[in-house]
């Protein structure tokens, strides 16, 4: 061979060349012709076949949207709905003279000069030949005045849709949440065959959430239509398979009553059914009406939702972060017991102050004066402060750490809802890994009250209320109870516990200390015990807003209202068969026992008496 | 040869001849090209919903294209042939930088942003990948030895595998031919050839599982489309709707019904093929294939009659690209290939393409009108 030396035989190379440019001719040929042969068979042998297809175009593929599912409470009383709405539709390419057919439209049905502007703009991005809407709702006038005057409107058209329409407007929306226009971040992730013809999207809530289970299945027609694209037959059809029901857990009479019984405060309740986790009142007060978020929300009501000191579109029942307080004494009260660190009959000494041996910073007791000698279940009942110092002292922070977070501090509770808040659980490595500090016995003082780090969501105070009403067995709360859809019944969640393991008679001395708090002579919610035949065991609290200085005194009649203290309350009924386990929390609301606890007491005494009724 | 030479010269003496000499353009290949941009425009205007402002953005572009093509038609093929390497690593530089972009975006990335305007390394590559391996290839006696044939492979590897995982197949697929054409023009055994064909087939378990998710579901959707209509089968079959029902004659400019009502997406860009066979039928898509083939076939003589080892082997390898780009296109919108992002050639609408083409071109009219002896 030539080329074994490094030479260049340029002779060779330039006919080596020559051959292959030839070679690639051919092979560009050869591949040309198949292509030519393949369009043969589409546009002269298959023309027939293809041209019916598309008989100047009239057979098309058109998606048949899903009706979504409805949406329903646990006794059967519809949240979520689809109602029918009419929306003006006009396609440019069929209309003569855009600006006249507008003008005339506007003097016609009253429209805004701003919806013409902004109809202007979607029409600038759209292409000529496709629908676009001018008016997505229109009234009963509107719509009577366009169907007399129609054939004056060449192109433009009223179309039928089903708009989701959530009768009991704020009661619901932070639990059952709403549907909007998809928008293009999400419309990248989702199926395309599914959602072809599709409009709306769960945003939020078990809308959101049970999007799948609720959208339904996309189906297609192909129909045959004439120029004018009126139908005229329909060749082929696969039905949509609508979207499931889902009933809830949710009793939407309870839920009116906790959300009317928060009145002008801000706050939130949750309610559980001990036996089975299902959530049975779900509020976050002030609540906001969904509905305009469906057909699109001007942006000036948004902002004014947006920008409103209530916060209104804030969930505060799945994401509201809120020092427990003296709710969380149970909790620890039960700790103390199981780690041996006190019996239930042991008595401390409270002169209304405790101090760290070596320091002079006196951590106060709510009452001057102190409580005396008291034992646990009198800790419980009065709320004594410095009783749970010195038992929070003797347990350490390890130990509180460790049991609360068996009750589910710190940890999403995995209820069916998008967004939910951790809430926190403050232990050693957090705060070295957070604040690079070390961890103060002063701090494990004030986490023995449910004050400091501690932040738990009212949902998660609701789970581990529920825990302890039920020895110990930790469930996952859900509200979605049953799916019912064409394939059949299903359950809305696979159902989740587990137990956590303490001794019965440690329980029981807890609640009995609870119990007093409702029903002794010195309970700190003694109010709402009239007019039952069965106990209420709970536990009030009171969460800071506003640090007090040391000495200084905390007057509620002094202080802006926003800085008043958030009242809570923890409970459950009845004691001797538990099935309501109630979180209230009230936003500035004060005294636990004065504002929280009655509305607790509302909630279970009519869910209760539904029960017995029944 | 010799009497095509002579018709070169016959051809020369004109006023306006000389004038283009002088621009360095080469006057058939020129010709061959302005048709298919004329074409595109009649076309974009049907496909685009009759739309001016998307006509007139195109116009911008293809007129920024085709100034770009004379500027590189000026600039000496010696120039071209000392910057290949460098022009090959600042390439690869930007690849990767883009890889890394992507990567703290959390999403695909393909482009650089420049501030003014996007910048796509992968384009750039598109040119600079056929540049470096006939640089190399030409520095050494034709055809190629092993050791060259193994370092060559692995430069056309790097960055077909950096803009695979952008994840870009469409050109991953054109920078892997640009290199492959020149070692195809190079003088590659046939014997070769044919172990890499069989090779390929027995490696398909293997690549098939390296493939993303949505790449699959073109191939799978490319086997059998009519399985999921209303999702990724919908382009090929509302495509051969189009293209079928256009018939021999075609139903006339403007007359396409598919695109006009939607139902063919992508009709502007990637799928314009399919406007363009509904609207002027098998003649017109004759038409158009000879058009290209004319193209090509200019390119290849402008190859065939450069004078040294590197023009020869960056001139044929760019018509072969262009090639493909016909092929791979066309054979996608009337179902023969799966579906890869590859829009058709000079037609659909998109600047980066275009721009990239006619530098490419602006390269061969280089080649052929610098040469010394004609």
């Amino acid at each position: 061979m030539p080329n074994m030396y490094a030479i260049k035989d340029h002779s060779l190379e330039r006919h080596l060349f020559i051959n292959r440019i030839l070679a690639a001719f051919i092979v560009i040929s050869f591949l040309t012709t198949g292509l030519i042969v393949r369009l043969i068979y589409l546009q002269v042998v298959g023309h027939a076949h293809y041209a019916s297809l598309a008989k100047d175009n009239s057979i098309k593929l058109v998606p048949l949207v899903p009706t979504r599912g409805m949406i329903y409470d646990r006794n059967g009383k519809v949240l979520a709905e689809n109602t029918p709405s009419y929306s003006l539709e006009i396609i440019p390419e069929q209309v003569h003279d855009m600006d006249d057919t507008l003008s005339r439209l506007q003097k016609l049905l009253d429209i805004s000069n701003e919806e013409i502007d902004q109809y202007q703009k979607l029409r600038k991005r759209q292409k000529r030949f496709v629908s676009s809407t001018l008016l997505l709702s229109m009234n009963d006038e509107q719509l009577a005045k366009f169907a007399v005057a129609r054939p004056y409107f060449p192109g433009v058209d009223i179309r039928r849709q089903l708009v989701r329409h959530y009768p009991y407007s704020e009661l619901t929306a932070h639990v059952v949440g709403y549907v909007g226009r998809i928008n293009e971040a999400e419309m990248k992730d989702l199926p395309v065959a599914e959602y072809r013809g599709s409009t709306h999207i769960g945003k939020l809530g078990i809308e959101r959430s049970y999007e799948n289970d609720l959208h339904g299945k996309t189906g297609y027609a192909e129909i045959e239509t004439n120029v004018q694209a009126r139908l005229l037959n329909t060749l082929n059809e696969v039905n949509p398979e609508p979207g499931a029901n889902l009933y809830l857990t949710l009793d939407i009479d309870l839920q009116k009553t906790a959300y009317d019984a928060l009145e002008a405060f801000n706050g939130a309740v949750v309610a559980i059914d001990i036996k089975t986790g299902g959530v049975l009142v779900f509020v976050s007060r002030p609540g906001f009406d969904p509905n305009p978020f469906v057909v699109g929300i001007t942006n000036e009501a948004y902002q004014s939702l947006q920008s409103s000191e209530n916060q209104p579109l804030y969930n505060r029942a799945l994401r509201g972060l809120y020092p427990p307080g003296s709710t969380v004494k149970p909790f620890v009260a039960l700790a103390g017991l199981e780690y041996e660190a006190i019996t239930a009959d042991q008595k401390l000494f409270c002169p209304g102050f405790y101090q760290l041996p070596g320091v002079t910073h006196r951590y106060r007791d709510w009452k001057k004066g102190g409580h005396g000698s008291v034992n646990m279940n009198q800790a419980i009942t009065e709320s004594c402060d410095v009783y749970f110092y010195r038992l929070a002292a003797t347990l350490g922070i390890d130990n509180m750490y460790d049991f609360l977070h068996k009750f589910g501090f710190g940890e999403k509770t995995g209820i069916d809802l998008v967004g939910e808040k951790t809430g926190l659980l403050p232990s050693r490595e957090w705060k070295f890994e957070k604040k690079n500090q070390a961890w103060y016995p002063g701090e494990t003082l004030i986490t023995g009250i449910g004050q400091g780090y501690l932040q738990v969501t009212p949902i998660q105070l609701a789970r581990a209320t529920a825990a302890l009403a039920n020895q110990g067995k930790m469930i996952t709360p859900f509200l979605v109870d049953k799916m019912v859809s064409v394939q059949g019944v299903r359950p809305g969640v696979v159902l989740n516990s587990y137990n956590i393991p303490m001794k019965s008679e440690n329980v029981a001395s807890v609640i009995e200390g609870m119990v007093n708090v409702v029903h002794g002579a010195r309970g700190t919610a003694k109010g709402i015990n009239r007019g039952i035949d069965y106990q209420i065991a709970g536990k009030t609290g009171t969460a800071q807003v506003l640090g007090i200085k040391q000495n200084a005194k905390y007057n509620e009649n002094s202080i802006d209202f926003k800085y008043r203290d958030h009242a809570l309350f923890m409970s459950f009924a009845p004691v001797d068969d538990p099935k309501i386990a109630v979180a209230v929390i009230v936003e500035n609301g004060g005294h636990g026992g004065s504002v929280a606890a009655p509305i607790a007491g509302q909630v279970i005494k009519q869910f209760l008496k539904e029960k017995h009724e029944n | 040869m010799k009497t095509e030479t002579r018709h070169e010269q016959f051809e020369a003496p004109s006023v306006l001849g000389t004038f283009l000499r002088r621009l360095h353009i080469d006057i058939p290949l020129f010709i061959g090209l302005l048709l298919t941009a004329l074409l595109s425009m009649v076309i974009l205007y049907s496909a685009g919903g009759q739309n001016i402002d998307i006509l007139m953005r195109q116009m911008g572009r293809v007129g920024l294209a085709f100034f770009l093509m004379t500027v590189l038609a000026h600039i000496h093929p010696y120039q071209f042939k000392r910057y290949s390497t460098v022009l090959f690593g600042f390439g690869i530089i930007l690849l990767i930088a883009v890889l890394i972009i992507g990567q703290i975006g959390k999403g695909a990335q393909r482009w650089l942003d420049l501030g003014f305007f996007r910048f796509q390394p992968s384009e750039m590559i598109k040119l600079t990948t056929p540049m470096m391996i006939a640089w190399y290839l030409a520095e050494y006696p034709l055809p190629p030895k092993a050791k060259q044939l193994f370092i060559a492979t692995l430069l056309i590897i790097i960055p077909t595998l950096l803009i695979a995982k952008q994840p870009d197949l469409g050109t991953a697929l054109l920078v892997a031919s640009s290199g492959a054409g020149v070692l195809f023009f190079g003088g590659l055994s046939w014997w070769i050839m044919g172990g890499i064909a069989a090779l390929l087939t027995a490696l398909t378990p293997i690549i098939w599982h390296f493939m993303h998710g949505y790449q699959r579901d073109r191939v799978l959707t490319f086997l059998n489309p009519e399985a999921d209509p209303l999702g990724r089968g919908y382009h090929i079959i509302q495509s051969k709707i189009a293209i079928g029902s256009g018939g021999v004659y075609g139903k006339g400019w403007l007359g396409s019904t598919q695109s006009e009502l939607d139902f063919l997406p992508e009709s502007s860009t990637d799928f314009i093929f399919a406007v363009f066979a509904e609207e002027f039928g098998l003649l017109g898509c004759l038409g158009l294939l000879t058009l290209y083939l004319l193209i090509i076939a200019r390119c290849l003589f402008i190859a065939s009659q450069a004078q040294d080892s590197y023009s020869r082997l960056l001139a044929s390898s760019l018509a072969f690209t262009f090639f493909v780009y016909v092929f791979v296109n066309i054979g996608m919108v009337i179902g023969v290939l799966p579906v890869v992002g590859v829009p058709l050639p000079l037609i659909s609408y998109g600047g980066t393409s275009i721009v990239t083409l006619l530098s490419g071109f602006g390269i061969l009219m280089s080649i052929h009108t610098h040469r010394k002896f004609r």
